[in-house]
């Protein structure tokens, strides 16, 4: 009598057992249905915050431009360089042409105090100084209200993470830069990259408003093609009038996402694995009752010649039924709590400020499921286990 | 306690389904540890901070430099005792991954104004009188494993020197220890003389400055006095108390109170459902056995009583484990490799621990014991 459409359907009535009988067990299944859930949407909650850093710095960057910094310096922050060499680098081979001139703007990168909106503590927020080049160099960058800051004049324009996180900031309104109140002329969004936490001005008013002479941070280029990247370092790092380090932009943005990148996963995977452990003995409890209530019924059914194989995948079945409902709640509660969220950290790269948007990405939510499937393989196997190995005469006498 | 025996053969009843749920108890207390360590780090000792300290510093962001001519105008302010300046250095140690705090100090001044760092008598004096000396706090010195008399170099992306070059080598003459165990020892410093001295550019200037004041609860009077007094001059200043300061700071990396907070209601929400379900299961099945009792004479009270003291030892248990294991493992040290270097678990969480045990006790076992103290007689023996 054995055969497949035979076991199939031993299979079946074990599992229709145990799924009926859900309803006379809701306390214990909802506790570990909610458990898995939880565990699944802190997993995929704290994962996406550190996936929305990450990626909120990878926008920032294109391949086919460069960034050039004094040599040693880890960021933009710390760099220095001196108007002839920011000269030196926009003439250098590699640097895409039009008829205004090379494709390269020298940069100051500095500091402003304005108070979250969130918390309405002090925020170390980016303040940009740049040249006519600046956009031509960071393509994704629109003016999406106002207009663009007029060049020599004292006036700055927004980027849209900035204007809705820290207070003060509001098209129209005036911004305080060193000892000069400069109006707020525009506000521009930039591809979701890091220029959008960022206070954009002319590289010269910042330089007189911040007492910095004539000097710069760093020069942002575009190349004529991506492969010109190695011409251009070559030129740059060989040239003994410069002491500089020349960057892909990609490359650049990705070096300054690894320290809170890290941060966010080590202790969100951490925070997630106790969890997990956690939905497991919860899991481990309401199948193991699962088992010891039907007693009987799969007694019953062993009598009857039902095989053990069969009550295993049964219960397996149920538990992974249990883990897929929790795991897809969980799921979709990370998706529409976080998925789109605006927040800013503090780059620790640089102190400052940097705005970005959860992140809830199909991978994320995948890697949560998997995580609920894993519970559920667990949860299961022990019961499952011990129901099968029920000895039936016992069992039975129980009636 | 003359039931104690009844309560613990009620637990042994199930082994399996105590242990499970004992386990999930601990787990969630476990992480309860460790929420509390990750916060207290992320708030960068806030708590630590001195009553009696205010910082100071350029009012555009603490980026800008200050002048140090500050020191003398803001110790003739009625109520500051002392002004010292503190300035970043910014160096690496190697390699970038090597993070750690350098400053450049007055070395008398600055022990006096931070009593919480522990240097023994004649390490300070080889400080005051070595030039290129520095002293660094326990928690670094172990990770690089440095010893007194050892000569550490630092590449200064910031700092060149006036001979162009940007290394700087500092001999280590003392390890401090920190006084309470939130005092951040990770941090180095060295004289700012030598540092003014050999720097290039910025000369004379200090990244910000900390005020001690006599009376702390003058400290926002002074403030203000600090900033009237630089008020309309090149660098303007904020001034604001180092707890005040500190906590903005940390607020700059996120509300962690608020994430953490969200994460344990919803572990806490969780185990609550599943030790709740395990308690009524747990009463359900002994619904002829509780009338039992009460044929014989036990009271409604003493029923209920019972099964409370039940979920709560269960759940004590669990607290107490949890909270245990969570101290070894967070003893352990920072799991993320020094980006943390103030985690250490919290007295005060630790007794916010126990209570929220008895509370997720009473939580779980009050409903089921209730319905074991409205149980008859009559009812109960019949289900038997």
């Amino acid at each position: 009598m054995a055969g497949p459409i035979n076991w199939f359907s031993q299979v079946a009535s074990v599992t229709k057992f145990g799924l009926l009988s859900i309803a006379q067990r809701r306390g214990s299944v909802a506790a570990a249905v909610i458990g898995i859930a939880g565990v699944v949407a802190v997993l995929v909650g704290v994962l996406s915050m550190g996936v929305g850093f990450q990626r909120a710095l990878q926008c920032s960057g294109a391949p086919d431009a460069a960034i050039v910094l004094r040599s040693g310096a880890e960021s933009e922050m710390v760099s220095g360089l001196l108007r002839a060499s920011t000269r030196l680098v926009a003439d250098a081979p590699g640097v895409a042409r039009t008829d205004e001139g090379p494709l390269a703007s020298a940069e100051l990168y500095v500091l402003i105090n304005l108070p979250k909106r969130s918390t309405g503590t002090d925020a170390n927020v980016p303040m940009r100084g740049v040249e006519h080049a600046a956009l031509r160099v960071r393509d994704k960058l629109q003016i999406q209200g106002g207009r663009m800051f007029e060049w020599g004049r004292n006036e700055v324009i927004i980027g849209v993470g900035a204007a809705s996180e820290f207070s003060g900031l509001d098209l129209g309104s005036n911004l305080r830069v060193g000892q000069r109140e400069c109006p707020i002329v525009g506000v521009f969004s930039a591809g979701g990259g890091t220029a959008e936490s960022e206070i954009w001005t002319d590289a010269s008013v910042l330089q007189s408003a911040y007492k910095r002479g004539d000097t710069f941070q760093s020069v942002h280029v575009k190349l004529s093609s991506p492969e010109a990247f190695q011409e251009f370092k070559d030129a740059l790092t060989t040239d003994p009038r410069l002491n500089v380090k020349v960057l892909r932009q990609t490359e650049y943005y990705a070096q300054q996402s690894t320290a809170v990148t890290r941060l966010i996963r080590t202790l969100g995977y951490l925070i997630a694995f106790l969890m997990a452990i956690g939905a497991v003995f919860g899991a481990l409890n309401t199948m193991y009752s699962s088992v010891s209530a039907r007693t009987r019924e799969i007694a019953t059914l062993r009598a009857l010649g039902f095989g053990s194989g069969a009550v295993v995948i049964s219960v397996m079945i149920e538990s992974l039924t249990l883990a897929l409902i929790g795991g897809a709640a969980g799921a979709v509660v990370a998706y529409l709590t976080f998925n789109g969220l605006h927040t800013s950290t503090m780059n620790w790269n640089s102190f400052s400020q940097v705005t970005f948007a959860f992140a809830v990405t199909p991978e994320l939510l995948a890697q949560g499921v998997l995580w609920s499937v894993f519970i559920g393989l667990i949860g299961g196997l022990f019961p499952a286990l011990r129901g099968a190995r029920l000895p039936i005469a016992a069992a039975l006498r129980e009636l | 306690m003359k039931f104690l025996h009844l309560i613990w053969s009620n637990l042994k009843r199930k082994k399996l389904r105590t242990v499970l749920t004992l386990l999930s108890i601990v787990v969630a207390f476990i992480l309860f540890g460790l929420l509390c360590a990750i916060r207290q780090a992320l708030s960068g000792g806030v708590s630590m901070a001195g009553q009696n300290r205010l910082v100071t510093r350029h009012k555009i962001s603490i980026i800008q430099s200050l002048p140090e001519s500050y020191k003398l105008r803001m110790e003739r302010i009625p109520g500051v005792a002392l002004a010292t300046h503190e300035s970043w250095f910014g160096g690496v140690y190697q390699d970038s991954k090597n993070f750690f705090p350098q400053m450049p100090v007055v070395p008398e001044e600055y022990l006096a104004m931070y009593p919480e760092y522990l240097l023994a008598p004649e390490q300070k004096e080889a400080w005051l009188t070595t030039r290129t000396g520095a002293i660094v706090g326990r928690k670094t010195a172990e990770r690089f494993q440095w010893k007194i008399g050892d000569r550490i170099p630092l590449q200064s992306s910031i700092w060149p020197k006036a001979d162009g070059s940007h290394l700087w080598e500092l001999d280590i003459v003392g390890i401090y220890d920190g006084r309470d165990k939130g005092t951040d020892t990770s941090l180095l410093f060295f004289h700012y003389d030598y540092f003014d001295e050999a720097r290039v550019w910025n000369k004379g200037q200090v990244g910000w400055y900390m005020v001690q004041v006599n009376d702390p609860s003058q400290a926002a009077e002074i403030a203000k006095l600090v900033d009237q007094e630089f008020e309309n001059s090149a660098a303007e200043t904020k001034t604001e108390p180092e707890g005040a300061f500190l906590q903005a700071w940390a607020k700059q990396i996120g509300d962690i109170t608020l994430i953490t907070a969200t994460i344990l209601s919803a572990v806490f929400f969780t185990i609550l459902l599943v030790s709740g379900n395990t308690m009524s299961q747990a009463v359900r099945e002994r619904t002829g056995e509780l009338g039992a009792l009460k044929a014989m004479g036990f009271t409604s009270a003493q029923v209920l009583g019972l099964v409370l003291a039940e979920s709560c030892l269960l759940a004590l248990l669990g607290g107490g484990l949890g909270i245990g294991l969570a101290w070894l493992l967070i003893a352990r040290g920072d799991p993320t490799g020094g980006m943390l270097p103030l985690f250490f678990f919290p007295k005060g969480d630790v007794l916010i621990g126990v209570a929220l045990s008895a509370a997720l006790g009473v939580l779980a076992g009050i409903f089921p014991a209730l319905q074991a103290m409205r149980l008859r007689v009559a009812d109960a023996l019949r289900r038997m």
